[in-house]
């Protein structure tokens, strides 16, 4: 067979297998030696909710996708350039994200009567699947695994623990990823708690990348360039890590300790795991009885000084509502990230979608406006956290910061900032000795209230939950009630004069725009990307700001004939806006599928449109 | 220090409280107490925040000239939990409803207690739902007649003293609205104890449930159906100091002295701080007619609090740690540079 090395601009590698077969670390393993190596990257792991479902079945697979180029990736691919299945199951569950030139990584020794029974299959995977005609490598990558380990004196289970090891030696050969940063990995994983572990793994690694050197059964290596990505020090960071980053470099902007009242809830549960390392940076975290107790213990954090954030996922949010409702009435800064899944209801947890946009928008009771931003990519998530952070105490109200759990568990190499490239965070404290202090007096610009935090002299006062006048005396008067609402909705919309405008790729004025919101943005800029190469005029603009909208939003849109909104939902944003701007023609480009958009949906929606 | 009267905690609102109402008895108690918790602790009252969920005895902290919040139903707890581990120099007090503690927040009450925050309870137990107009509460007895029962409940109410010892609280207290001088008792050592402080107020609703605790205060019996715990006293009883309490068969029994041949030796002496979490739980559960109910502190023992741990493991983590600054977090870990 002739081999050939070939220049890729960029590959898609699927790593799938059993829930236990160490896919997610295989991916993460390849995705960081990529990132070290200059590659443009990203990456999203797709897991079953079940820890451990049945093993071999199509439920229990694990699956974990890496989007590496030569120029920066927006988005972990539409479809795969090689499945590495472990298992029959894992074959089953991920054929259909195979591109037709695709090359199928199989470890064989999976592939017998009980294994292809159990992913329910009747005879040959490949033809039932109707996939026989890819490149196939079939390795018996179990029993070389034993071979290449059965003088280390691990047993059994020890040694089929290290199958990914010896998958990721192959992939290394076929990308032609230097082993040198697998090693420098493996060391890092393994020093602390399994030291014994570092040599098995070296090993294994070694002799799969030798193993796919010489069985000539691999047709292509491919070699993907580094990506001419700007100067300076890169890490990978996925968009939980982000969000909890963010927030403590709002705390140390403010000078204020930082407070998280959170309780687990996937896919938003690593930003409180993330929060709790760091203390020696100031920070509080408060694992709750429930999702109730997160936010209000948050809120009495926030009314006694600190950032106070709550973080959480839909079916958290909705038991956050009432007491979202009190921060938006006791005018409190406080940040809560709703890291969206698929719902209603428990939905499917891991499973990533935009459908929240409603609840946090409408789901309170009485007139209960805040401030809503969102996220657009994993390391976005960083600034988008300080950003609310700042909104939330310097205008004196919570602010609902959307993430996706495609975000969230996703991850991008990261131009590493330096902190004194951010603003300041002046917080609206009311300093002692302060005259005639009435708690809700407004300033004139914002209308935000002021913070006098309980043991300030002379400053005594009550809040809560009912409606009062702005010397904080309890109210039922009638025009009382009507300007504290319209105060309370203008000092939401007042934000808009500090936030950024709306910006346009593209041509500036034309037929069709199109816009998003969040974690599509990967995608939908791919997607323009495409169109702009096959010679059309299309214009993107991308929200990160949904309540209050950016300033020049109603300006943006009136220079184009037809805005196509696309987001992973039934059209709520596209719903919001024709209430907010009524005057435009909006087509909706929607998926409620639990997956991200692919960009050919994008492309195609926009074709048939334009 | 200055020096501070009860004069200093009254706000100028006017307190809007059924005339009659038990929780006027609890209020003046606070007011009084607060300004020796100040000079105790040496702290300025400013110090002082006063917590609250939804409900009648929830609108206290208005009447209070203090920092306040009045939250949402159920959850002053959690509220509380945040205001003292955000900043643990405040000295936090709650007050909550039968149905704000008990019911809608029973969870937050039991966590809060299995945390052992460094928060101050006031447990306003009038066995009815008043600001509703008169639905059963959690702690309503069995059979009561109310709105939302009118043949009588068929549940069974909580004791919230077995409660709080149940989830391991440090502290219990118990009295009675009319209890003016014993009420300011309990407040004080409510105030001293490190951890959470439960004090469960029995408070007549004027309204909705006259009379809600009268078979224990009133004058007539009060004597004869309720015991007053004292550390280091004889647990005696009734009008002629004749009745006592003593452990047989490792259960509490109601003896009189003189009969039998027993004399006050025989007699136990309370201890609210040993950990004989047993017979204080036992002396919590006692209900009228079989025992007098138990009055006072009834648990009352050290343990570290909530907010110590986390400011420890702050403090203890920080000094280990290498991230002193966002920028040292930024640059830890695994980084590349493309130059």
């Amino acid at each position: 067979m002739q081999h050939k090395v070939i220049d890729a601009n960029d590959v898609v590698v699927r790593f799938a297998g059993d829930s236990g077969d160490g896919m997610q670390l295989t991916g993460n393993l390849f995705a960081n030696m990529s990132a070290i190596f200059g590659n443009g990257l990203s990456t999203f792991p797709d897991y079953p909710a079940e820890i451990r479902a049945p093993k071999g079945t199509v439920a229990g697979v694990s699956g974990f996708q890496v989007h590496i180029g030569a120029r920066k990736i927006n988005t972990p691919g539409d479809f795969c350039d090689m499945l590495v299945a472990m298992n029959p199951a894992a074959l089953k569950a991920n054929a259909k994200w195979l591109k037709r030139t695709a090359m199928i990584l199989v470890n064989e020794d999976a592939f017998d009567d009980m294994g292809i029974r159990k992913a329910g299959f009747k005879g040959n995977p490949f033809e039932e699947l109707h996939i026989e005609d890819r490149s196939i490598i079939s390795a018996p990558i179990t029993k070389l695994t034993e071979a290449s380990l059965k003088d280390s004196g691990l047993d059994m289970i020890a040694i089929h623990k290290c199958k990914n090891m010896f998958t990721l030696g192959m992939a290394c050969f076929i990308y032609d990823r230097p082993l040198e940063y697998v090693y420098v990995y493996i060391e890092r994983k393994f020093k602390k708690k399994h030291p014994e572990m570092i040599a098995p793994n070296k090993k294994v690694v070694f002799d799969g990348y030798n193993y796919a050197s010489n069985i000539q059964a691999v047709p292509n290596t491919y070699s993907v360039a580094p990506a001419k990505l700007e100067k300076g020090i890169y890490r990978n960071i996925t968009g939980n890590q982000a969000i909890a980053w963010g927030l403590m470099a709002a705390a140390e902007k403010s000078g204020l300790p930082l407070f998280c009242g959170s309780y687990p809830i996937t896919p938003a549960t690593s930003i409180l795991e993330e929060l709790a390392v760091y203390k020696s940076l100031n920070v509080k975290t408060m694992q709750t009885e429930d999702e109730i107790a997160g936010i209000c213990s948050a809120i009495g954090a926030s009314f006694a000084g600190d950032l106070a954030v709550t973080t959480t996922s839909g079916p958290g949010l909705s038991l956050k509502s009432e007491a979202l409702g009190l921060a938006v009435m006791a005018e409190l800064p406080l940040v809560v990230v709703d890291v969206q899944r698929a719902g209603p209801c428990t939905g499917m947890p891991t499973k990533t979608e935009q459908s929240d946009l409603n609840e946090v928008l409408y789901g309170r009771n009485g007139e209960s406006p805040l401030v809503v931003i969102a996220s657009h990519s994993p390391a976005n998530c960083f600034d988008m956290a300080f950003y609310a952070a700042k909104i939330a105490l310097e205008h004196m109200v919570p602010v609902v910061l959307l993430s996706e759990g495609f975000l969230g568990n996703g991850s991008e190499p990261w131009k590493i900032p330096s902190m004194k490239d951010y603003p300041e965070i002046h917080p609206r404290f009311v300093k002692e000795g302060a005259r005639d202090f009435k708690p809700f007096e407004r300033d004139a610009a914002t209308l935000a209230r002021g913070w006098a935090l309980p043991g300030t002299k002379g400053l005594e006062h009550r809040i809560g939950g009912l409606e009062k006048t702005h010397e904080g005396v309890l109210s039922y008067d009638p025009d009382n009630h009507e300007t504290m609402v319209e105060e309370r909705e203008m000092k939401v919309a007042r934000v808009a004069d500090s936030i950024p405008e709306l910006e346009v790729y593209g041509p500036s004025e034309g037929d069709v725009l199109v816009i998003g919101w969040g974690g599509t943005f990967g995608h939908i800029l791919s997607a323009v990307d495409q169109l702009h190469l096959s010679g059309k005029d299309i214009s993107f603009a991308h929200f990160d700001y949904i309540n209050p909208l950016p300033a020049n939003t109603e300006e943006v849109f009136s220079r184009f004939k037809r805005i196509i909104v696309c987001e992973l939902n039934r059209g709520q944003f596209a719903f919001y806006l024709r209430g907010r701007l009524p005057h435009h023609e909006y087509l909706q480009c929607n998926k409620v599928q639990g997956q991200t958009f692919l960009v050919k949906d994008i492309v195609n929606f926009i074709n048939n449109v334009i | 220090m200055p020096k501070y009267t009860f004069k200093d905690f009254k706000s100028d609102q006017e307190v809007r409280w059924c005339p009659g109402c038990g929780d006027y008895a609890v209020l003046a108690a606070l007011q009084k107490t607060l300004p020796a918790v100040c000079e105790e602790k040496g702290i300025d009252k400013e110090k002082i925040v006063i917590v609250s969920g939804i409900g009648c005895s929830s609108r206290l902290p208005y009447y209070m000239n203090t920092y306040g919040f009045h939250s949402i139903h159920g959850r002053a707890t959690a509220v509380s939990t945040g205001i003292k581990v955000a900043n643990p120099e405040l000295c936090v007090w709650q007050a909550s409803g039968d149905g704000d503690a008990l019911a809608i927040g029973g969870n937050h009450f039991i966590h809060a207690i299995r945390r052992n925050v460094d928060i101050n309870i006031m447990l306003f137990n009038n066995r009815i739902y008043g600001m509703t107009k008169g639905q059963y509460s959690p702690t309503s007895k069995f059979g009561a007649i109310t709105k939302t029962s009118p043949y009588g409940t068929v549940e069974y109410p909580f004791n919230p003293g077995g409660l709080v010892l149940g989830a391991k609280g440090t502290f219990f207290a118990r009295s009675i609205d009319t209890e003016l001088s014993l009420n300011e008792s309990v407040m004080l050592a409510a105030s001293r104890h490190h951890g959470t402080s439960v004090m469960e107020f029995l408070t007549n609703c004027v309204i909705f449930n006259n009379g809600s605790h009268a078979e224990l205060s009133d004058r007539k019996f009060k004597e004869e159906r309720t015991v007053v715990l004292r550390d280091g006293e004889k647990m005696i009883f009734g009008k002629e100091k004749d009745k006592g309490l003593v452990l047989e068969n490792q259960r509490l029994k109601v003896v009189k002295l003189g009969e039998n041949g027993i004399t006050e030796a025989d007699i136990l002496t309370h201890d609210s701080h040993s950990d004989n979490l047993g017979l204080q739980t036992m002396l919590a559960d006692m209900k009228y007619p079989d025992f007098p109910v138990a009055l006072g502190v009834i648990r009352d023992v050290s343990d570290v609090t909530y907010e110590d741990g986390v400011c420890n493991q702050v403090a203890s983590v920080s000094a280990k740690s290498g991230i002193h600054c966002v920028d040292d977090l930024l640059a830890s870990g695994s980084t590349w540079e493309i130059k």
